[in-house]
């Protein structure tokens, strides 16, 4: 018994079935909301089929593949950010406010800085982070030592943030008018980032950052101790400080790091589009930010995918108003697969977990049964009806604790 | 709220029956006590009220059996509960109190066996039903709006019974008199305190017409005088023909309140007995059970080497309540090499903390611990692991494990800076999943495979793995809380055996446990811990299970055999006995004795 029979093939059983799960959930996921808004579309009197070849067709088409790319870049961004806080458990809302503050007052600066050109934009970028990250990082320290909800903290920064924007940037403060616009002075042509020029028109140079922040990502996370720190917390705060980690630390740690990849969600639009911040900078991206994490289950490569989906979706969203539908309508299909993802993961883990614990149990029952001689007396004896098991342990662990989920309250 | 209260008249009449109980009090002959005839149940009943303590039992259970998948939570439980007695319900945490319990009160269905209530057959498919038969429960958690006055309180959820007016404050004023509650009814629930909050509940319980009251661990929250007058309470319903089924572990208190105790072990009811009868040695002993594999250590290993040395330990915290209580007063002890230290105590009597405390999870307010003679009362709780601290935490799924992550990972957990982990801040995942293989095999950790969920595993090979975890980083020193609790019989053999090991290998250990047996035969000192301090040392070679137990419960003076002799009663403080490893202090000579020489590595 104790030597290693490790190497057999339910393993990779529940290795592959790991992964087949993986795909599984996203896809019953959209394929469930898919169904949802047909009927949605269906009572409402408009042909959802009709619906979905416009915008497959419209979507498909060069020029919108590179609006879609570019898009996402942000999107992607705004994403990481948002998961970095949900790998441990932190519901940085606040990203839509980190990101506009940060790149205000990286405009302003890239816009006031006299020192030309290239040499610019890597000071923009840091000093966009260092404020993304100042920003969160605000959130962060009164968690730890305050015990403020972030939930709170960080929306109302979001509102901090946009009266400091609201003050900062007006004519003859940091910002100067052009018509009705007032924005910060405009970066030099010298100062933009690259493109990649296509027939169908120009993708940001920016996507390297999209890139380099999701590669962080993954491997900050997966492959550093702090990342195992830093999900660890995550996954049982108490287990974590059992194992030495400090978990008021990691808390602003993580809003810190957050904060800073928020800082660079403005930057597509700041160093490839616009030039200048200014009362049109586009917001929001914060916010759909949560629901491409959501989406993208927090995986690097995941969010990508729900990125672009989410740019596809606006995208053609636009079109379809032009067909005479309702351009609410992707308002809607954003919300009902949002709702569909969320309960189809949770529903493919629980089933999973079962599943698996069912797998583990037959199996060792199966070796029991195969080594009745050498193993027979202890494994008979943890079988014995007396002997609580892996369930009865948690159960009596829940029940005997803390009741208050009990649904009896009066 | 709850599921509509179909039997309105049902439970009208108990209110009736308890109103008229409540006034006529006891001097009135029982016949009085008769329900109305318009009443479900009371039919049955009757015979019960004329024969108050004989007659009918208030509560049978008959060869309950309940089975959660894969699992035997309970099984062929069997208890009478006389009308009219407090009934004792005695265990071990994990033994399978709360599973009865919430069958009994409707939370959950037996797959097996019968609960007859007042002689009727009952089926209980909600806390509902539970309360139209006249059980309610009140919860270890109080389940209080904090804004609300205790009225709104008792009355919520309640409204039909007497209606939200003067009606119910008349009613709520007639039970407090009653039974003596003393409920101020317009008060806040915030501005009140523990004691108060808990006889809400007894009056929100009764108040809803239960004649037989649950209470679930009911003095875990309570300050000695608080519990003196809770069993004041209890008696007062007992008096007025109120049952009431207690769940403890507290074998003082069982014993001072109880009418009939009943003890559950490893699920089943192992035995039941009359207080007059027995002694918290014997409880102790029934409750842990001692016909379990005996753990022996064999030769001892001892050396004259201190490997853990705490000094003066001074811990207070705030309870659930907010209240700033000491729970660790001056604690000394030393650990040398190949020695293993056993606190023994009741739970909840600041094991808990000290480990902790330890374990650099809670700041202690003074005192020293030091580690192979350097002092690490300033480090964290990693570099605390790294210089070699072992830890078998006390609730695994809590602090022990990731249950939702694989196997390699929870192997990583705790020690993710040392090798095999990691290197230089980047994980080395291949190397750990090689090395979670060998514990897997070493450790006989039964799984299909390190990909798998900790979540997966039964609780003995939760443990083994933890138990691999741990002794992969090279400790100097191994912290065992409750290491075999929740696991089965053959991972407890298993568990005991790699103690020894530890043990032969000259590691120090610090165990703590519930299990007196697993304590008296793997310790090579025992000490004994009473409200946060260390009172009293036993000798291993000598004490019984009975001594240990009457020394936990602090009634006497430190351990009958071995402890400190002196007719000094409970004394909390006086039992200290310094640093064990010099020349003891220790005015007993026989123990004295004993310990230098095996403090020089003599075989006992």
């Amino acid at each position: 018994m104790t030597t290693s029979p490790l190497t057999w093939r339910p393993l990779r059983r529940i290795d592959r079935e790991k992964l087949i799960l993986g795909f599984a959930a996203p896809a019953l996921a959209l394929a469930t909301a898919f169904v949802i808004i047909s009927l949605v579309m269906s009572l409402t009197g408009q042909n959802p089929f009709l619906a979905f070849q416009i915008m497959g067709d419209y979507g498909t088409k060069a020029d919108s593949q590179v609006w879609i790319i570019n898009k996402a870049i942000p999107y992607y961004l705004s994403a990481v950010a948002v998961a970095i806080g949900f790998r441990m458990n932190l519901f940085n809302i606040g990203v839509d406010g980190q990101y506009q503050v940060a790149a205000f007052f990286a405009a302003a600066v890239g816009g006031y800085l006299t020192f030309s050109g290239t040499l610019r934009i890597p000071f923009i970028l840091l000093t966009a982070m260092a404020v993304g990250a100042i920003w969160a990082g605000i959130a962060g320290f009164l968690k730890a030592t305050r015990g403020v909800s972030e939930v709170i903290s960080t929306i109302m920064l979001n509102a901090i943030g946009g009266a400091l924007i609201g003050y900062l940037l007006h004519d003859g403060r940091l910002a100067e008018r052009t018509q009705n616009i007032v924005h910060t002075p405009y970066l030099p042509e010298s100062t933009m980032f690259f493109t990649i020029d296509t027939d169908a028109g120009r993708i940001y140079g920016t996507i390297v950052i999209a890139i380099v922040a999701g590669l962080a990502y993954w491997y900050l996370l997966g492959r550093t101790r702090f990342g195992f720190d830093l999900r660890s917390v995550g996954e049982s705060e108490s287990a974590a400080r059992a194992g030495g980690v400090s978990v008021k630390r990691m808390v602003v740690t993580a809003m810190v790091l957050s904060g800073a990849m928020a800082g660079l969600v403005g930057m597509p639009t700041l160093l490839n589009d616009s030039g200048t911040f200014g009362n049109n900078f586009p917001g929001g991206i914060g916010f759909m930010g949560i629901a491409i994490a959501l989406l993208g289950r927090n995986h690097a490569v995941g969010m990508a995918f729900a990125a672009l989906l989410w740019a596809f979706l606006e995208r053609t969203g636009g079109r379809l108003n032009f067909e005479g539908y309702n351009q609410e309508i992707v308002g809607v299909m954003q919300g009902i697969i949002v709702l569909s993802v969320v309960i189809a993961y949770e529903l493919v883990r629980r089933w999973g977990l079962r599943r698996q614990q069912r797998m583990v149990g037959a199996q060792l029952a199966a070796r029991a049964a195969a080594t009745p001689a050498t193993a027979g007396a202890a494994v008979s004896m943890e079988k014995s009806p007396a002997t609580p098991g892996p369930t009865g342990d948690r159960r009596a662990g829940k029940n005997g604790s803390d009741d208050p989920t009990d649904p009896e309250v009066s | 709220m709850r599921s509509p209260a179909p039997a309105g008249t049902g439970r009208r009449c108990y209110a009736g029956r308890i109103r008229r109980g409540a006034i006529a009090s006891t001097d009135l002959p029982a016949p009085l006590l008769r329900p109305r005839g318009e009443c479900v149940i009371p039919a049955s009943i009757t015979p019960a009220d004329g024969g108050p303590a004989e007659g009918v039992p208030a509560v049978e259970l008959r060869g309950i059996t309940k089975r959660f998948p894969g699992v035997v939570a309970n099984h062929d439980i069997d208890i009478t509960v006389r009308r009219g007695t407090v009934h004792a319900l005695i265990g071990e945490n994990g033994a399978g109190k709360s599973t009865l319990m919430k069958i009994l009160y409707g939370m959950q269905k037996p797959d097996e066996g019968t609960i007859t209530i007042d002689g009727e057959r009952v089926t209980l498919s909600s806390p509902a039903d539970a309360i139209r038969h006249g059980i309610g429960m009140v919860h270890q958690h109080f389940m209080l709006a904090d804004n609300l006055t205790v009225r709104e309180n008792i009355v919520l959820g309640a409204e039909k019974a007497y209606g939200i007016g003067a009606r119910s404050r008349r009613r709520i004023m007639e039970i407090s008199d009653a039974y003596g509650l003393d409920i101020r009814p317009d008060v806040l629930v915030e501005e009140i305190g523990v004691a108060d909050r808990q006889r809400v509940e007894i009056l929100k319980v009764l108040y809803r017409g239960a004649r037989t009251l649950i209470l679930d661990e009911p003095t875990a929250v309570l300050v000695p005088q608080e519990v003196d007058a809770l069993f004041a309470n209890l008696r007062e319903l007992k008096a007025e023909g109120l049952t009431v089924i207690f769940i403890s572990h507290k074998l003082g208190e069982v014993l001072s309140v109880a009418d009939d105790i009943t003890v559950i072990r490893r699920g089943t009811t192992v035995a039941s007995v009359v207080p007059a009868e027995t002694n918290p040695g014997e409880l102790a002993e029934l409750m842990v059970g001692s016909e379990l594999p005996v753990p022996d250590t064999g030769e001892s290993t001892v050396t004259d080497e201190p490997v853990l040395t705490v000094s003066g330990l001074h811990l207070s915290g705030t309870d659930t309540e907010g209240t700033l209580r000491e729970v660790l007063t001056d604690i000394d002890f030393t650990i040398h090499r190949g020695e293993i230290l056993g606190i023994a105590g009741v739970e909840g009597n600041g094991q808990a903390e000290l480990v902790e405390a330890v374990m650099g999870i809670r700041t202690p307010d003074g005192g020293r611990i030091e580690l192979a003679g350097e002092d690490i009362s300033r480090a964290g709780t990693r570099a605390r692991r790294e210089a070699g601290v072992g830890y078998i935490p006390e609730d695994r799924h809590r602090h022990g494990l990731l249950l939702n992550a694989p196997l390699w990972e929870n192997r990583m957990l705790g020690h993710v800076t040392e090798r095999p982990n990691s290197r230089g801040g980047r994980l080395t995942i291949a190397d750990a999943r090689r090395d979670t293989e060998r514990i897997v095999g070493e450790y006989d950790v039964r799984t299909p495979g390190i990909e798998v969920t900790a979540a997966s595993l039964s609780g003995g090979n939760q443990q083994k793995l933890i138990f691999g975890r741990e002794m992969s980083h090279d400790p100097k020193v191994l912290i065992a809380a409750h290491p075999t609790r929740g696991v089965d019989v053959g991972a407890q053999a298993q568990i005991w055996e790699q103690i020894r090991q530890a043990r032969a290998r000259g590691l120090a250990v610090l165990l703590i446990s519930a299990d007196l047996d697993e304590l008296i035969g793997l310790s090579d000192t025992l000490r004994v811990m009473y409200r946060g301090r260390l009172v009293a040392e036993a000798d291993p070679a000598t004490i019984t299970p009975e001594e240990l137990g009457t020394a936990m419960t602090g009634a006497s003076g430190g351990g009958t055999a071995a402890g400190p002799a002196g007719g000094t009663p409970a004394g909390p403080g006086d039992r200290d006995t310094g640093d064990e490893g010099a020349a003891a202090p220790d005015p007993a000579p026989g123990s004295g004795a004993e310990h230098d020489g095996r403090a020089d590595g003599g075989a006992r």
